[in-house]
């Protein structure tokens, strides 16, 4: 066993603990695109899914719809089946497009303004302070012993936060079924088990995220600031403190109001920054600007709105604390002009990226505007490959998935070509067959038929042909698909 | 190894005592969530295995206290499953197996269940895609024995083919023309030649013409004059392309010297008649499935004809 002597007493921490960030209130032009951001996303949010569409009779009204039951999705005069799934993936691909693009050329502006991180925890810091008081008054109250007064503000900020976050959840689900439909048996307790299981989760989620966890999840979970690295070069924006003018750091107003200073050194230079820690102080991810660009900043530019307040008080020149660019930073600290915003846009990495973009969402209307909406699949039925007929003609038997996309009944026909055949199916008999089949689809359905196809006894063993649908209506759409028509070897 | 053992400085915790290259390990305890989620296990693993069956015994398992069994599950979900049936099959049974194909749904659900019910019990004489084999008839062509519409292939199945001890039952026998000797070898070469030249399969020649009379006073009284059978014997049609045994000289030889016939079970003794109805709904839809006969007008005759009819009864 070990001797007493070995104890030292002194514990090391391996881990730094979380520190508590408290942001103050700011204002500012950021501050106020903030604002607006929140409000513009939030409305999209809450509002879509009681946007209504008319489609007709045979589909819902919702514009905006993930049917997950009949596996549809409407999107208003767009609609996807899972066979078009590609549409989705092209979409995907033209949002990750869009994130290198703005990234490159913003910088990290989607964490900033847009991320529902960021927009949900800004929401509820606001709350927070509208309850509690502004950052001292924070901290004073965090500081404070359990008491009625704590309770009752925690509990009504609790309370507030648990509203937000149970409205979040339940607008979630109104994607997945026709609201207002759901809205009333979600009150009356008649919804699905998963839409009170998908509240619950969000609800829970959305507390914890953005009341408890903020700025963690930008640093310490979200994958995306490490991925964002491979987007930015030194001509992408990021929030940058100009050292070079603030340092060395004048502590207080009061010194550097006294410029020129009679109690300096001859030749010592004196920076604009005044160490207020005001910058610090509103940060919301609670990091030091001055210490250079790290993960922890979002680029929500609220360290900007308040250092410029600073230098309005004190006197000095905006921007101490602003967007800039490392190229341009470089420029600057030589004195020299940075250059153009139209400039620093346009340059090869954001052009590529924008032509990309433009690609894929140029061939998606192009592909989407020119989709058909019939479909067809033919599986030959492989047992038996073949029948012999009484009269010696073959007969084949194929299954036929028939998809009628349009938001209305329709008639179809059958026709195959590439041999001479007679075809019927299982809703005929052999008396029946003909040239052509006509079926009935039901509107935005799938029909499923046996058909039957008949062919002279002679002729090769396997012959390529293709079946095609074609509905009888004005637009006379059509679709094909190829197989084979098999016969008895050596039958030729 | 004990000796080793020390506190170590930064962590104040003591080490396990083991070192290699001057690296060692702490004695952290476990985390006390870890270790509440273990003790849980633990009491959750005894609480299991004495609610369920668990420790083997000699011959069987401990039952556990809930008498739950896979068995008894198994019969519980069959049970749900026939609850949730019972509405389609109380419609079939009252359902008369022709009228089924005026119900495209009802008939959907026949044609599944009867597909299920093939796999069962008929994939082992006319495969699982129910094509036959030599003297197993192919169901998918529409060539019929007996007959293929959706009320004759019901009867068909209810009675079976030759069973013996059942006076339903579809019944026919070929003479074995050769073994009983009723004709001739040189007189059954003629009848081949002339069986093979009405099917197509032969050009006319002396032999066939010799067997002409011989068919019309030996076969025709089954097969039809003009050898098209008949399916009130099963007498197949001698005419198509399609051969139950083969249509070749050795195999039609063989047929007239020997005789055949296939026999089928009665499914009517062993299957119940909605299953009955649905394998017949199946084989029917396979594609040579044949329109039933035209019923007789269901509509109501008029009262003086009505009163003639009850007469004439
Ligand atoms: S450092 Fe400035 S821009 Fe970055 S997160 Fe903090 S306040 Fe926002
Ligand atoms: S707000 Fe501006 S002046 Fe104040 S500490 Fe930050 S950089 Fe310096």
């Amino acid at each position: 066993m070990s001797s007493p002597s070995d104890l030292t007493g002194e514990k090391q921490q391996f881990f730094e603990a979380r520190k508590k960030v408290f942001p103050r209130k700011v204002n500012g032009t950021y501050r106020r695109l903030k604002w607006v951001i929140m409000a513009v996303t939030l409305t999209i949010y809450y509002v879509t899914p009681w946007l209504r569409w008319d489609r007709g009779p045979y589909a819902p009204d919702q514009a905006v719809l993930i049917d997950l039951a009949n596996r549809r999705f409407y999107m208003f005069s767009i609609e996807i089946w899972p066979n078009e799934f590609y549409y989705v993936v092209g979409l995907l691909v033209m949002a990750a497009i869009g994130l290198f693009l703005v990234t490159s050329a913003v910088g990290r502006a989607w964490c900033g303004y847009a991320c529902p991180q960021t927009v949900w925890t800004d929401l509820f810091v606001h709350v927070e302070r509208l309850v509690e008081g502004d950052r001292n008054a924070q901290i004073r109250l965090d500081k404070a012993p359990w008491g009625a007064k704590k309770i009752g503000k925690r509990g009504l900020k609790y309370a507030i936060w648990l509203y937000i976050a149970a409205a979040t959840g339940g607008a979630w689900i109104w994607y997945f079924a026709d609201a207002p439909t759901l809205f009333m048996d979600f009150i009356h307790g008649t919804a699905p088990f998963a839409a009170y299981a998908a509240v619950g989760i969000l609800t829970f989620t959305t507390f914890t995220l953005g009341g408890f966890m903020r700025e963690q999840v930008c640093i310490y979970m979200c994958p995306w600031p490490r991925i964002q690295g491979a987007m930015m070069d030194e001509k992408s924006l990021g929030v940058t403190y100009k050292y070079w003018r603030g340092e060395p750091r004048t502590h207080g107003l009061k010194r550097a109001h006294a410029q020129p200073l009679t109690d300096l050194a001859e030749g010592e230079k004196v920076g604009d920054c005044i160490d207020c820690n005001a910058c610090v102080a509103v940060c919301p991810t609670g990091i030091d600007i001055r210490e250079g660009p790290q993960i922890g900043c979002i680029t929500c530019g609220l360290c900007i709105d308040a250092c410029d307040e600073i230098m309005a008080k004190v006197g000095r020149e905006p921007k101490l604390i602003g967007y800039a660019t490392a190229a341009d930073e470089a420029l600057i600290k030589q004195g020299k002009e940075p250059v153009s915003a139209k400039k620093r846009l346009l340059r090869p990495r954001t052009l590529i990226y924008f032509l990309l973009w433009c690609g894929v969402g140029l061939g998606m209307l192009f592909v989407l505007g020119n989709r058909a909406r019939i479909g067809i699949d033919v599986l030959q039925t492989r047992n038996p490959l073949w029948v012999q007929l009484a009269d010696g003609s073959i007969r084949n038997t194929y299954t036929l998935k028939i998809r009628n996309m349009e938001a209305r009944p329709r008639t179809v026909e059958i026709t195959v070509d590439g041999i001479d055949a007679v075809l019927w199916n299982d809703r005929g008999s052999r008396d029946d067959a003909a040239q052509a089949v006509r079926l009935e689809v039901p509107a935005d359905k799938v029909a499923k038929t046996q058909l039957f196809v008949a062919a002279p006894g002679a002729g090769p063993q396997r012959t390529d042909v293709v079946f095609t649908v074609r509905a009888l209506d004005q637009d006379g759409a059509s679709a094909s698909d190829e197989s084979f028509f098999e016969r008895p070897e050596g039958s030729r | 190894m004990a000796d080793k053992k020390r506190i170590d400085e930064p962590t104040g915790t003591q080490t396990v005592g083991h070192e290699w290259d001057g690296i060692e390990e702490l004695d952290t305890p476990m985390p006390r969530w870890w270790l509440i989620i273990f003790y849980a296990t633990v009491v959750f693993a005894i609480v299991y295995t004495i609610l369920y069956p668990a420790w083997p015994m000699i011959d069987r398992a401990t039952a556990g206290v809930l008498g739950w069994t896979s068995h008894g599950q198994l019969e519980e979900q069959l049970a749900e499953d026939r609850a949730e049936r019972a509405p389609v099959m109380a419609a079939l049974a009252v359902t008369p197996v022709e009228k089924l194909l005026g119900k495209p749904e009802l008939l959907e659900t026949a044609i599944q269940g009867g597909r299920s019910a093939f796999l069962v019990n008929c994939v082992q004489c006319h495969g699982s895609g129910a094509a036959g084999s030599k003297g197993y008839p192919n169901l998918n062509d529409d060539n019929w024995l007996w007959g293929g519409d959706i009320a004759a292939i019901e009867k068909t199945l209810i009675d079976g083919i030759r069973q013996p001890g059942h006076d339903e039952t579809r019944m026919s026998q070929m003479p074995a023309f050769g073994r009983d000797g009723l004709l001739s070898s040189d007189e059954i070469k003629d009848l081949v030649s002339y069986v093979r030249f009405v099917s197509g399969q032969e050009p006319a020649s002396e032999s066939a013409q010799r067997g002409r009379p011989l068919f019309e006073n030996n076969c025709a009284v089954c097969h039809g004059a003009d050898a098209k059978g008949d399916r009130q014997f099963g007498a197949p049609n001698l005419t198509d392309a399609i051969w139950l045994y083969g249509g070749d000289r050795n195999t039609i030889t063989d047929t007239i010297h020997n005789s055949r016939y296939g026999i089928m079970p009665a499914w009517g003794d062993r299957l119940d008649p909605v299953t009955i109805k649905m394998l017949a709904a199946y084989v029917h839809s396979l594609g040579g499935g044949e329109a039933s006969p035209v019923p007789e007008a269901e509509t109501a005759p008029a009262p003086d004809e009505s009163e003639g009819n009850v007469v004439a009864e």
